[in-house]
């Protein structure tokens, strides 16, 4: 018997409902009003009063409604068809639903029911099995989607029998698994389960160790996310959070890439059902959206589903992940979810805690955050689920809630910063605000230099020490005039514009530029870093500038060439040829270490001596490793190898 | 209001609690959200806790008496529509103002439910309005929605009556919030002798009429918006005027019902409550459209108070009017305005070489305005810089003004003529291929 229960209270979306039966948290209901069966989430329960909030609008709600409870927490409908779907907050497929306007009490089913696919059995009649342990594959679109013991299954089962390939509808049993009392499951390719809950169907869950490939060089090259890290992307409006996000699921070396698309704007949902069906992906040669699921509740859709559609898409995730695969999910914007937490704590007269946010706030956020990561399956396969939310902080306020709490649980920070987007500098992420604690994280370390370079490391936190003393610098040149500084601090000032315009900026709408491999990154940044670490000799302050840009505009066509292209070529011929021009050809190192010497001692009695000191010391440890190879590998730059690289290396320590 | 009592509507009269804004009443077979009139005046059901029905009335509750009488209406607040609507105004009840007739036609519930997003089309047609500020520089696209955002000294009502006119729209829907009676007049008066009444319809709340009344002008607006634009295919322009008037009796009653107030004493839920409206910004698959300009006043051209900030979150893009003391005019800034939408439209429904003559005019303006941070400094010119600004000043009097009127066709041959008196084409940086077919020396 199903508990029903009459709606005693009404106060916009949430609503109080009497009953004598028993009631679960966050358990489902719906509320009977005539004809529209209205879902609703149990939220709190004093007594005999459960306060429920409903997914929908409350408009013309009457006391003495019946209300149906269902007995369960609000579940998403796992099995083949999620992908290329548009999905509510609640997983209806909105191209199931009729008329141009949403129907209030309109629910749709996620899957197609009548669609035939291809099985192909992966165990066997008397296999020992349990949750989330294959049973079968079917293809969907490109992917193959595993049929999986259901996540629910608690304890060891095994296989009693398994059907054969063969064509088979979503709802026919494909496997019957018995438990240890002998009692017999019948599988079919679908499951549900409830979305608030994490699926640990998984045997390990290491720390991130392998890096995620994006393709978007501020975030690769400067601040790397790793394969099953988190992270997110604060931003005022106008700085290109959206465009961002966009480049990411065009981009980044996922199998599948799930978007919820959280209390923003409807057009900008639009766009991804416009556009994506059309671009190719740049992995599979196929269309993007062959590989996308959409969980769209704009803004002005309900609220209470806002709340549910960022945790449907997690469990999605999980669902793909559990097939070891490797998932990218985006989130836009987690404020607007957090805000949906705080009108309804609101509603139920809870004390707020900072900015009226409920108080557990910062609990609920890291709590999300925790269900991303890198896995190992039962069966020694992967799976990953990279996360990556934006915020859209009040006023461009970092120092606020939302933004503080999911600064505690993400592990990589990118900044937008508001002055690069005027300045039309793009991506607008600011990467010395931006941090990745990844980057901290041995095992990745040793990941990057196994497998992208030796000097990786090195050469990253070099881009990143040019680009704090070109902003340094800067500073100085603004307050003292162009003249007022010595030459020096103009070469400074370009030198840190040169990394930001070949390596930072990137172009996401020209095809070459919008995706750069990491072969490329690093050959890059090799070469950006090595004409930085040069010395350049100049009369007047208006010549450095003028030489720069010349610099930096040959080497943005190479960025703009495909790699080692013939054309590619041409231009880093160019830019060898312009560096020859004013570059001070160095003898030995003891007159580089004076040339430090030199420049350490202008700078005296500025108050960034002490940040300068220390870098230029690692400077020169590195300066010299760096001549070791560098002759070398300048006659045969393709040629190398991480191995011989490593070797050298070594040579070079025990020297 | 006029309200028929009909034989199966509820009648009460013993109210037990009265507050500024709402009455409480034991009242049952009552729906949420339900209109209601209390002693004459309408209201809204806005909480039902068992027997007792809260009432919010819209005018105030000054002089209601515990035994006045309160008449359930058994709907939620409608809008008759038809094309009678057009070329006249109404209040925010959706009754005509000014004593004329009753409107005939169909009535439906403002405040409807929201657009499927997967029937929504991607908005793609150009809105021309005759200001260079505008088109060249951030093109409106039906469908869009955005804000001036404008302190209350500029003449944002001005240029918005201005855009409306021009604007090849089938309909102006108006929704006067808190609107001072001369700009109520004014409005009126332009649209009148612009000719254009027919194509007008508007929902008027004045400083005259009670603040928490503006809640419902948007919804009555847009509404008639849908109607024209659903049923009838027609390309609409909402005009709402002014925003943070609105969000300021939103607060006003969430104050009242003794909600929290989060930042800027506003109620949590502002971005949903201003999201629901702006969204309703539209380009259906049938080729009818709305498009929603609003205002958002200022306060000292604080963009980082909640008002305009959610704002910005919701909507695509804002256009700030600025005083250019140079020129004395009122132009469109170029660095602070943004259409979002205008990738859409520009160099595919206007000229090809659009987007590149725009972006180098606003960064030779940019050029310009860093001169004049030098200038001021005290440091020296060079011969570029000040060229610059020569240039930023004729650009500033001929393109950024909103008195300018032409075609994009026009504007674009203007900003050559600029670009030839002042720079090189290297210094330009136009693509050859347009410098050759476009550029023309003086």
């Amino acid at each position: 018997m199903k508990t029903t229960g009459k709606i005693t209270g009404i106060i916009a979306n949430l609503v109080i409902v009497e009953t004598e039966g028993t009631v679960a948290q966050n358990e489902i209901c719906y509320i009977k009003h005539g004809d529209e069966h209205l879902m609703s989430e149990v939220i709190k329960i004093l007594g005999k009063k459960a306060y429920i909030q409903v997914f929908e609008s409350t408009r013309g709600l009457m006391v003495g409604t019946e209300v149906e409870f269902t007995g369960h927490m609000l579940e998403v409908t796992l099995g083949p068809g999620i992908l290329s779907k548009n999905f509510d907050g609640l997983q209806n497929d909105l191209d199931k639903m009729e008329g141009v306007f949403l129907k209030r009490g309109e629910y749709t089913y996620p899957l197609d029911v009548k669609k035939k696919y291809e099985f192909k059995p992966l165990s066997k009649k008397g296999d020992s099995v349990k949750a989330g342990d294959w049973l079968g594959e079917v293809t969907e679109n490109w992917i193959p989607h595993k049929i999986m013991v259901p996540f629910k299954f608690n304890g060891n089962f095994k296989v009693k029998s398994i059907e054969n390939k063969g064509k088979y509808k979503i709802e026919d049993t494909i496997a019957v698994l018995t438990d240890d009392d002998g009692k017999e499951h019948k599988v079919t390719m679908i499951q549900k389960w409830p979305v608030k809950m994490p699926i640990k169907a998984y045997k390990d869950k290491p720390r991130p160790f392998k890096i995620f490939e994006t393709g978007i060089r501020v975030f690769d090259t400067l601040n790397p996310m790793a394969e099953g890290g988190t992270g997110f992307i604060p931003g005022p409006f106008g700085s290109g959070k959206t465009v961002l996000q966009h480049n990411l699921s065009k981009n980044a070396e996922a199998d599948l890439v799930v978007i919820a698309a959280c209390g923003e704007r409807a057009n900008e949902v639009v766009e991804i059902f416009t556009e994506f069906p059309e671009l190719d992906d740049p992995r599979s040669g196929r269309k993007l959206m062959e590989r996308t699921t959409i969980i769209a509740n704009t803004s002005n859709m309900p609220v209470a589903a806002r709340e549910a559609s960022v945790y449907t898409a997690m469990t999605i995730a999980e669902y793909y992940r559990a097939m070891g695969l490797r998932v990218l999910l985006l989130a836009d914007s987690t404020s607007r979810w957090a805000q949906a937490l705080r009108e309804m704590s609101n509603r139920m007269e809870e004390l707020p805690g900072q900015d009226g946010y409920p108080m557990d706030l910062p609990a609920i956020i890291s709590n999300f955050y925790s269900r991303a990561g890198f896995v190992y399956l039962n069966n020694k396969e992967t799976g990953s689920i990279t996360f990556i939310g934006t915020v859209s902080p009040a006023g461009g306020n970092l120092k606020e809630p939302v933004t503080e709490s999911t600064k505690k649980a993400a592990r990589c920070f990118y900044a937008l910063s508001q002055q690069r987007a005027d300045s039309k500098r793009y991506p607008a992420i600011d990467s010395l605000e931006s941090y990745s604690k990844y980057l901290e994280y041995p095992e990745i370390i040793e990941y990057l230099n196994e497998n992208i370079d030796s000097k990786w490391t090195e050469n990253v936190h070099y881009a990143k020490d040019t680009l704090l003393r070109g902003k340094e610098v800067f500073e100085q040149i603004n307050i003292l005039g162009d003249d007022g500084v010595p030459i020096d601090y103009h070469i400074k000032h370009w030198k840190a514009e040169l990394v930001d315009f070949v390596i930072l900026q990137q172009d996401a709408f020209d095809k070459t530029d919008a995706s750069s491999s990491f072969e490329r990154q690093s050959y890059m940044l090799e070469k950006v870093v090595d004409t930085c670490k040069m010395d350049y000799e100049f009369d007047d302050f208006e010549e450095v500038g003028a030489y720069f840009k010349k610099v930096i505009n040959q080497f943005k066509q190479m960025n703009y060439s495909e790699f080692d292209s013939d054309e590619f070529k041409k231009y880093e011929k160019a830019v060898e040829k312009t560096l020859k021009e004013r570059r001070v050809e160095k003898d030995s190192d003891k007159d580089e270490d004076k040339a430090e010497e030199k420049s350490k001692e202008k700078k005296a009695a500025k108050p960034k001596e002490e940040d300068d000191g220390k870098e230029s010391k690692s400077e020169k440890q590195k300066d010299k490793k760096d001549k070791e190879s560098k002759s070398e590998k300048q006659k045969d730059k393709k040629d190398k190898d991480s191995k011989s690289e490593k070797q050298k290396d070594k040579k070079s320590k025990d020297k | 209001m006029e309200q028929d009592t009909k034989a199966f509507q509820r009648v009460y009269t013993k109210l037990f609690q009265l507050t500024k804004a709402t009455v409480s009443l034991h009242a049952t077979g009552v729906g949420n959200d339900e209109l209601a009139i209390v002693d004459g005046r309408p209201a809204q059901v806005v909480k039902i806790m068992d027997d007792i029905v809260t009432l919010q009335v819209f005018q105030g509750t000054e002089g209601i008496a515990t035994d006045a009488e309160v008449v359930f209406t058994g709907k939620a607040p409608t809008l008759k529509v038809g094309d009678d609507l057009t070329g006249r105004f109404f209040d925010a009840y959706g009754s005509p103002m000014e004593g004329s007739k009753e409107i005939m036609g169909k009535e439906i519930e403002i405040g409807a439910p929201s657009v499927n997003p997967v029937r929504r089309k991607q908005p793609s047609e150009f809105i021309a309005t005759g200001i260079a500020g505008i088109d060249l520089n951030n093109s409106l696209v039906t469908g869009q929605k955005i804000p001036f955002f404008a302190d209350p000294d500029q003449p944002f009502n001005q240029v918005m009556a201005m855009v409306a006119l021009r604007a090849k729209a089938d309909k102006i829907i108006l929704a006067g919030m808190g609107l001072t009676n001369d700009d109520y007049l004014f409005f009126k008066n332009i649209f009148d002798n612009a000719g254009a009444l027919d194509r007008i319809v508007g929902f008027i709340n004045t400083t005259e009429n009670p603040p928490v009344e503006r809640l419902l002008v948007p919804d009555m607006a847009l509404s008639a918006a849908e109607y024209f634009a659903m049923e009838k295919n027609e390309k609409v322009l909402v005009l709402l005027t002014d925003m943070t008037l609105y969000a300021d009796a939103l607060s006003i009653v969430s104050n009242r019902m003794d909600q929290i107030p989060s930042k800027d004493s506003m109620p949590g839920s502002l971005y949903s409550d201003l999201a629901r409206l702006y969204e309703k910004a539209v380009q259906f698959p049938d080729g009818g459209s709305i498009t929603i300009v609003a205002v958002t006043t200022l306060s000292g051209g604080d963009i980082t108070h909640a008002i305009p900030d959610n704002t910005g979150y919701i909507t695509e893009g804002q256009l700030f009017l600025r005083k250019d003391t140079d020129v004395g005019k009122v132009i469109i800034d170029p660095f602070r305005s943004l259409s979002r939408l205008k990738q859409l439209v520009i160099g595919k429904k206007t000229r090809e070489d659009h987007p590149q003559v725009m972006n180098a005019a606003v960064r030779l303006y940019a050029d310009a305005a860093n001169a004049k941070t030098k200038l001021e400094n005290g440091f020296d010119l060079t011969e570029y810089d000040e060229r610059t600004l020569d240039f930023a000043k004729a650009y500033s009097e001929k393109l950024l003004a909103i008195d300018v009127n032409i075609e994009v066709e026009e504007m674009l041959e203007i900003a050559y003529q600029l670009f030839a008196k002042h720079f090189s084409h290297e210094e330009v940086g136009l693509r050859q291929e347009y410098v050759d077919k476009y550029w023309k020396e003086n």
